[in-house]
């Protein structure tokens, strides 16, 4: 694809490098801790499951009690393990005993480190198998029924009870959206632990658990073989419990989960070493089972000026690639995100918009990039808003963006209607249809408006890259650089949670989930 | 069905304003036209299309057209409907509770504050309960401010600490008695099954059982927000859509004046 903005390439690749050695030094952070979060992510994937008579789930449990023994440095699998060599018991018997007090962990004699690892190669295997059996159906029935070209259109239901969300998102996939994204209930993501079973109260919002996964997966299966085409599932793999909501979406077959670096740092006030542990975990699982996953890159512009701090949302997608790839989540999954949030009274602001979303298809050309609608300046004038959402299609169509969030008119009123939906996806297949090849007819004008646009926002982002190498993330979030947030490296929610590894920890599925390290291909 | 373009209706009804007999205006006075759509969880087909009709005069509309009807799933149909208006409203007896000083800018509220106070003062904001949303807060809080609108940050003469989203009642007042607050400011988006409303009486009710509700301005905003309904809930003032920074720091400056607060 030959460049239409006519970006400087030596600063794309500059700031791609200051990335990389970003990424690579909070790296060398991550190996040497892990959280509560990670470990009850292994106690997941090790087959713990179900709640104790208070509604604590098991992973939960186990987790705590190793906190209180002060040995969870040597992490869950370590002391799961064991117990499984000592008592031949599954871990989810070995749960059970925990959370009716019968059986201390580290009461138990210790065995070799090779020995344990040994002992839980089976489960741990098991597994994997089922994840990447889940994989192969995702596949086999995109082979099946042809995958999309073009965007894929993404709806949100958020009612709160899964049952009406399942109502809502069969009405959805049969009038034409490719992604039902579920919405978790206001304040889940700043919950440490996952709730349990079929929810059906929720406020904006439906909790996300591993149940109402299972049953929005069935549905959207069956309405897409109804449909003739496979619809995607979405939720939200952030927050307290990143690695965890990683786990379930994988045993379940979710496809998109939204999973940043950098999100929860700065908009949940969630401690960033905390949110940086997690998310490389979350990011191995989410890797592993061909998920795609969106990067939040445009809420920065809900609370900073779109305009003004474009740089800072291509120096995030930047960083959140490097980030990906350190887990071994491949950039045909890594959906960055970006918005249409330019203010409807900004002169030649749609050319702006435009510029961008382009050159972040240029910078990113395997990326399914993700394009969110504008919501800062919907203000419940409808009639305007259809049209504010009928420019944004235009932009996605003209730029091939991939994962295309749909703008619905009555933003900032209520949760969408049935209906609401139904127009937004009616706008923007009447535009994907009637300017389907306009992108490929379009040159854009030596030294223009866009071009000259597109090379600011690079340039811009590549120094403030630049800048971030030299002082490191740690301070760099600290200052306030992104989102005009300052959070400090020992304040937030969840440090409690963040333990240094000891000399015995193991986590048995990065060595077989590491797309790179192990390897092998998926998806 | 109308032809569109040309509406060939004879408008035999008295056509002079008349306020205490207000109507809605379509394209000529009291034509009582009004659009509006929904959808119904049948078929579509024509009794689908009846069942609309009859919706629409039992919400006392006449002349009802139904203009466009279409399915969104097998057993939901949407439905563009107009159709005159037989209600009036008495626009003369109307009284409407609002906060009404008039607007002073940004240098303006420095400059009363710098007068009748002589101190800078402290603003304490947050959006409370389990609201994730920032937007309101922020937009009202932060240096940067809204819509060319410059956030209470901004301000010379106001110290102002925006805590951010999800902030329980018990903290947010916890922080105002140790920063020695004047003015509180609570956000409020979502508003789903009146979640707010529940979340905003707890405070007051909290504030009173501290005995703290008379050493604050508390002032509330949010989109779905009225100042009437801030004022039955027992907050100073409210704030809805189109209000900014500067009314905001106006309503609360002068309240404090008004209460002598030094």
């Amino acid at each position: 694809m030959a460049s239409k903005l006519n970006l400087n390439q030596e600063l794309v690749n500059q700031a791609r490098a200051s990335a990389a050695k970003v990424a690579a030094d909070v790296q060398g952070f991550i190996d040497l801790h892990t959280t509560v979060t990670v470990e009850r992510a292994v106690c997941r994937l090790l087959g713990i499951d179900g709640v104790n008579d208070v509604e604590v789930p098991l992973p939960n449990v186990v987790v705590d009690h190793l906190v209180d023994k002060g040995v969870l440095g040597a992490g869950a699998a370590f002391y799961i393990g064991n117990a499984m060599l000592e008592l031949h018991a599954t871990p989810q018997e070995i749960a059970e005993k925990v959370s009716k007090g019968e059986l201390d962990l580290t009461a138990l004699p210790l065995h070799e480190v090779s020995e344990i690892q040994g002992a839980m190669k089976e489960t741990a295997e098991t597994t994997v198998a089922r994840i990447r059996k889940n994989v192969e159906q995702r596949n086999a029935y995109l082979n099946e029924y042809g995958d999309k070209q073009g965007p894929l259109l993404y709806i949100i239901v958020a009612t709160g009870n899964i049952y009406e969300d399942i109502v809502q998102a069969k009405a959805g996939a049969k009038q034409g959206a490719d992604v039902i994204a579920v919405i978790r209930t206001t304040g889940q993501s700043l919950l440490d632990y996952v709730p349990y079973g079929a929810t059906v109260e929720g406020f904006g919002g439906t909790y996300a658990t591993q149940e109402n996964f299972r049953l929005m997966r069935e549905a959207l299966d069956e309405v897409g073989r109804e449909e003739n085409r496979y619809i995607r599932l979405c939720n939200y793999c952030s927050g307290l419990c990143m690695p965890e909501i990683a786990a379930m979406g994988a045993l379940e077959r979710l496809d998109v989960m939204l999973n940043d670096a950098l999100y929860g740092i700065l908009f949940r006030d969630i401690n960033m070493q905390r949110t940086l542990i997690d998310q490389y975990f979350s990011r191995v699982i989410n890797g592993f089972a061909g998920v795609i996953i969106n990067t939040g890159e445009d809420n920065y512009l809900t609370t900073a000026d779109a305009v003004e701090e474009a740089h800072t949302v291509l120096a995030s997608q930047f960083l959140n690639e490097q980030f990906a790839l350190m887990a071994g989540l491949p950039e045909e999954q890594q959906g960055l995100g970006h918005a249409f949030e330019i203010a409807p009274d900004v002169e030649n602001g749609f050319l702006y918009e435009l510029a961008q979303a382009q050159m972040a298809r240029e910078i990113f050309p395997k990326a399914p990039l993700k394009y969110m609608p504008p919501t800062k300046f919907m203000t419940g004038n409808i009639f305007r808003g259809h049209v504010q959402d009928a420019l944004f299609n235009m932009v996605t169509v003209l730029t091939n963006q991939k994962i295309h969030l749909l703008g619905m008119m009555t933003e900032a009123i209520h949760t969408p209607f049935m209906s609401d939906r139904a127009l937004a996806i009616e706008n923007a297949q009447y535009i994907a249809r009637t300017m389907k090849d306009l992108g490929d007819e379009l040159v854009y004008k030596e030294g223009g408006i866009m071009q000259t646009r597109a090379n600011e926002v690079l340039e811009k982002a590549a120094q403030l890259l630049k800048q971030i190498e030299e002082q490191g993330m740690f301070a760099t979030l600290e200052a306030g650089t992104f989102a005009d947030i300052k959070r400090p490296k020992d304040g937030g929610k969840g440090l409690a949670g963040v333990v240094a590894k000891e000399e015995a920890y193991f986590n048995p599925f990065i060595e077989l989930m590491h797309v790179t390290k192990t390897g092998k291909e998926v998806g | 069905m109308s032809s569109g373009l040309y509406d060939l209706h004879k408008k035999d009804f008295d056509k002079t304003l008349d306020l205490t007999k207000l109507r809605p205006y379509g394209d000529t006075m009291n034509d009582g036209k009004v659009q509006l759509s929904f959808t119904l969880p049948v078929k579509d087909d024509e009794r689908g299309e009846e069942a609309a009709r009859q919706m629409a005069k039992a919400m006392g509309l006449e002349d009802v057209n139904v203009a466009f009807h279409n399915a969104l799933d097998k057993e939901f149909t949407m439905y563009v409907v107009y159709g005159s208006c037989v209600h009036t409203v008495d626009y003369t007896g109307i009284q409407v509770q609002t906060v009404e000083e008039e607007t002073m800018s940004m240098e303006e509220v420095d400059a009363y504050i710098k007068e009748n106070i002589g101190r800078k003062i402290i603003v304490v904001g947050a959006s409370t309960g389990t609201d994730a949303h920032t937007v309101g807060i922020d937009a009202v809080m932060n240096r940067k401010g809204f819509a060319g609108h410059y956030g209470l940050e901004r301000y010379e003469m106001i110290e102002a600490l925006n805590m951010g989203s999800q902030v329980p009642n018990e903290v947010f007042v916890e922080k105002a008695v140790a920063m020695h607050a004047d003015v509180l400011l609570v956000s409020q988006t979502v508003t789903q099954k009146d979640v707010h409303i529940q979340n905003m009486t707890e405070l007051i009710e909290l504030l009173e059982a501290e005995n703290l509700r008379d050493k604050f301005v508390v002032c509330c905003g949010g989109a779905r927000i009225t100042h009437e309904l801030a004022k039955e809930l027992g907050f100073d003032a409210g704030f809805g859509a189109g209000k900014f920074a500067e009314d905001v720091a106006t309503f609360a400056v002068t309240e404090m004046v008004k209460r002598g607060v030094s």
